[in-house]
């Protein structure tokens, strides 16, 4: 960001492009470019959000302009030019909230092209597995299904919105109790502008009967999207939570910069799957998202657990570990991730796993695979606090490299306190095995189906960790942004 | 990084004196080196200063040192503290300048030569500072800096006569001294040579070892490389080894740590030519306070070539170990084959492990593989061990003899091994592993 953005951003409320008096249009769908205490403002009264929140707004808003742009992570191994926060639009509803659709016949047909597109077809979904959907459109929520059935378990899954207004408690409670407002540059930005996201509450010993599941999609140029998520299962209940994201391609970069917040109580158990295919770019590295995300979950019951598992393929570049908090005693946590880069693609993502309970328990297993002139890195840290005794951890993380022009890297940061802590941590990187490779075409498979099969291969223990269906897309999406890689 | 100006006086006072009374072969260099420490003072910044995560340079940065001063030790006393042999090159060095050679003959073809000496040839000085690159680096800035007395070791091609040069740096402990050690070794083809570097000494007060050392490793040659480091807790010893290895040759490096408040050996090997390999081992045990940092780069250049990364660490007490291992293979260094392993043994629920070994790659036909664990023995090793009749307490110490002993029963110096089996061994603290 060139100096001027910033002094202009600091000053808040006097920045020249918003200055006297900024006309805001309520009605107005899309908040004018830039970042200023008033664009906080319209946005919590856009939502009609009750006073504290709006202070909590306010609050990070005012941490983000005090801690200025030296603060953003410069520690990943990811580069790219200095993002111009004034330059972004932060909140894009498609269509006023009054008109959303009240059942997925009436959602905009271009969202359920886009899921046809993905390999998810939303109404063949729907039928087939019963996966509750609520589809997230730039910054609006506009669309959940499968009400009745979660309203009979007793189980809320709305947008985070309506849980403002419906459940005032229940988020006041939870929101940035895991990720406070000030954790991080990105999480700071994210609490003053968050639009929406998904917001779920499983109460004390259900289990949630149906696949909850967020669509997201950026659709907007030049917009910013900055949704949060909260889930809490309460004592002794279960949850499968998935998300998928599509944006469509744009030559410039956008920014995505969610928030997700997992609250395991007592017995209860959390089970989280990313598809993240944000557009990533096109062969030369143009356009494509920037997907700064902080999630993270904490295990706070006794013999609570929660479950991470991602496929990473798209965005330009990734920032997440999605991390757990292992406070209750007995708790587990767990991370799968398959993160693909292809082309210009960078991506710096792992997990954070933090013992503090007695015989908690956390695996990690990262697969990463890089092809064309892309970098990936698997970051990961394991702390093992001075009371987590009979902690256990064990990690692995094995890169695929194909091509000689890509990058693999692996950096795990392990901080042990305990005598009585045991963990073990193993990496490898190679290259398609060659034998493998010589094997499968001697049995008349070409080399790109060769290819795709040995590294489909590689991936499998982390696709079966996701549910049934999605594992499938999974597979399809490997092949996808596979395309063009090998042979 | 950040600047302490008002601390840096007392640097600038000495830095001046010693201008006026060194050789000027190295005045341009070490003006340099303190333009750039002047420039970016100690690593003393916390936040995003990844170099330095897990140890905080502080403590260092905060007190004023000034450059130890020579007095005469008697030999034998040395001889009590550190390995020496009569069949080695012994060389002696109190508070970093050069005493005397207390034994061993220097009868070989292997030339020592000392910085100190003001009509020096070229081609002895013209690799002083060729290696290490002290540019974003305060500690190496001010050793360079700093540099006034040191061996310089020139290996000739083909000598292979198995010398074992060891030398010793005393630092006899004067309250807020400093001592600036600097090697410099350079191997000829087909040579080997053995070098054993002792960093020893310390007192009840305050006391700073800032020490450099160069090891050019020749076409076919080979340089065994040994480094204890055994000071009191009060002494902070910040060191740094600069390896470059040239076509098939070979760098065997064992670092062993047993003492000092804060310490950090900061170790950088570039495999610059075909088929070469480095063998980089190490054995740390912490115990009271201490704080051991073990801060490795190893960096493949070329292609075919080899290296392992084997460190192992005890700790006790409220002692801290962090080890952080990094392994760079370049785009051309195709058919690299590399491992890298961290084990630690922690003994104390008030010590702590930073580990953190990483790996950065980026040439596709090639063999990484890393490890790292922490903890605690396996209930079944003790248990076996009992059942065979062996007490609690023995049987605990023969398992941490054996984490131990794997290390040293590597030192291929006979002598050595056993001066490390007695005395690194009988330091470890007794333990019962009871579950």
């Amino acid at each position: 960001m060139a100096d001027q953005k910033v002094i202009s951003r600091q000053t808040g409320v006097e920045d020249t492009q918003y200055k006297w008096g900024f006309e805001f249009d309520i009605e107005s769908d899309v908040a004018p470019k830039g970042l200023n205490e008033d664009i906080v403002r319209f946005i919590s009264a856009k939502k009609k959000e009750p006073h504290w929140l709006l202070e909590w707004r306010l609050k990070a808003f005012e941490h983000w302009v005090k801690q200025g742009d030296d603060a953003s992570p410069k520690w990943a191994k990811v580069k790219f030019e200095n993002i111009d926060f004034q330059d972004i639009i932060y909140y894009a509803a498609p269509k006023s909230s009054d008109d959303a659709p009240k059942s997925l016949d009436e959602v905009d047909p271009e969202i359920l092209e886009a899921f046809d597109k993905l390999g998810i077809p939303l109404h063949e979904q729907e039928k087939l597995s019963g996966v509750a959907i609520d589809a997230v459109l730039d910054s609006v929520s506009v669309a959940t299904t499968y009400q009745d059935t979660l309203k009979e378990a007793g189980v809320i899954f709305c947008p985070i919105s309506e849980a403002v207004q419906k459940y005032p408690d229940l988020v006041q409670k939870y929101l940035g109790s895991v990720v406070p407002y000030s954790d991080n540059f990105y999480a700071t930005l994210n609490s003053a502008v968050f639009s929406d996201g998904s917001f779920c509450y499983v109460p004390p010993g259900v289990r949630c009967p149906i696949e909850l599941m967020t669509y997201f999609r950026i659709n907007e140029a030049d917009s910013g999207q900055f949704e949060r998520t909260l889930i809490i299962a309460d004592e002794g209940s279960y949850v499968s939570y998935l998300e998928g994201c599509t944006a469509p391609m744009r030559k410039s970069h956008q920014l995505h910069a969610a928030v997700v917040e997992l609250v395991a109580l007592k017995d209860a158990e959390i089970k989280y799957s990313t598809l993240q295919n944000w557009y990533p770019g096109d062969k030369n590295g143009e356009g494509g998202v920037y997907n700064f995300v902080t999630k993270r979950g904490a295990a706070r019951g006794e013999n609570s657990k929660i479950s991470w598992t991602q496929v990473e393929t798209g965005s330009a570049i990734t920032w997440k570990y999605p991390s757990v908090i292992l406070q209750g005693d007995n708790s587990v946590g767990e991370f799968y991730s398959v993160a693909l880069v292809n082309n210009y693609q960078q991506a710096d993502t792992g997990t954070k796993m933090i013992h503090i309970g007695k015989n908690t328990k956390s695996t990690i297993i990262a697969k990463g695979i890089s092809a064309g002139k892309a970098e990936n890195t698997y970051r990961g840290q394991v702390s093992i606090l001075a009371n987590a005794d009979n902690a256990r951890n064990f990690t692995q993380c094995d890169s695929l490299l194909i091509g000689d022009e890509c990058g693999a890297h692996t950096v795990p940061y392990i901080e042990v306190r305990n005598p009585t802590a045991k963990m073990g941590h193993e990496a490898t990187t190679s290259k398609v095995n060659d034998d493998q490779l010589f094997y499968l075409q001697q049995r008349g498979i070409d080399l790109e189906e060769a290819n795709y099969m040995i590294i489909n291969g590689f991936c499998r223990g982390i696709f079966k960790e996701l549910p049934f269906e999605f594992a499938m897309e999974a597979s399809q999406l490997l092949r996808v942004s596979l395309e063009g890689a090998v042979g | 990084m950040q600047k302490a100006s008002s601390l840096l006086n007392k640097y600038e006072e000495d830095f001046d004196n010693l201008s006026s009374i060194n050789p000027g072969w190295s005045s341009d260099l070490r003006n340099k080196a303190m333009d750039t420490f002047r420039e970016i003072g100690f690593p003393v910044r916390r936040k995003g200063n990844e170099k330095w995560k897990y140890t905080n340079a502080r403590p260092i940065a905060d007190v004023e040192y000034s450059s130890g001063k020579f007095e005469k030790m008697d030999s034998n006393d040395i001889k009590l503290i550190a390995p020496w042999h009569e069949s080695w090159i012994n060389l002696l060095f109190v508070n970093g300048h050069y005493q005397e050679t207390f034994s061993g003959s220097l009868s070989t073809n292997i030339q020592i030569s000392n910085m100190a000496s003001n009509d020096l040839a070229e081609n002895l000085t013209s690799n002083v500072g060729g290696i290490m690159d002290y540019s974003d680096d305060g500690f190496a800035a001010l050793n360079t800096a700093f540099m006034s007395d040191g061996p310089i070791i020139t290996v000739p091609e083909g000598e292979n006569s198995g010398i074992v040069i060891n030398l010793i740096f005393f630092n006899q402990g004067l309250s807020d001294t400093v001592n600036y050690p600097r090697v410099l070794i350079t191997t000829g083809g087909n040579s080997i040579v053995s070098v054993i570097e002792n960093y020893v000494g310390g007192s009840g007060d305050q006391t700073f070892t800032n020490s450099v050392s160069e090891i050019y490793v020749g076409e076919d040659a080979t340089v065994n490389h040994y480094r204890l480091m055994n000071e009191t807790d009060d002494t902070y010893d910040v060191g740094y080894g600069r390896v470059r290895i040239d076509t098939n040759g070979a760098f065997n490096s064992r670092s062993f740590f047993r003492g000092c408040g804060i310490g950090r050996y900061d170790l950088n090997v570039s495999i610059e030519g075909e088929n070469a390999s480095c063998d980089l081992q190490g054995l740390y045990f912490t115990n009271g306070a201490q704080h051991m940092d073990n801060f490795i780069n190893i960096d493949h250049v070329r292609p075919n070539c080899q290296s392992n990364l084997f460190y192992k660490g005890i700790l006790a007490g409220r002692s801290r170990a962090v080890f952080g291992g990094t392994v760079l293979v370049r785009k051309e260094a195709q058919k690299t084959n590399s491992v890298q392993s961290d084990k630690n043994l922690i003994l104390s629920p008030h010590a702590e492990v930073d580990s953190k070994p990483a790996l950065f790659i980026y040439a596709d036909d090639v063999k990484c593989a890393h490890g790292a664990t922490a903890g605690n023995i396996d209930a079944d090793t003790v248990f076996y061990m009992r059942s065979r009749g062996i007490d609690l307490e023995a049987a605990s110490r023969l398992i941490i003899y054996g984490f131990a002993g794997e290390i040293i029963d590597k030192v291929e110096i006979p002598e050595l091994r056993s001066y490390l089996g007695e005395s690194f061994l009988s330091s470890l603290p007794s333990h019962r592993f009871e579950f």
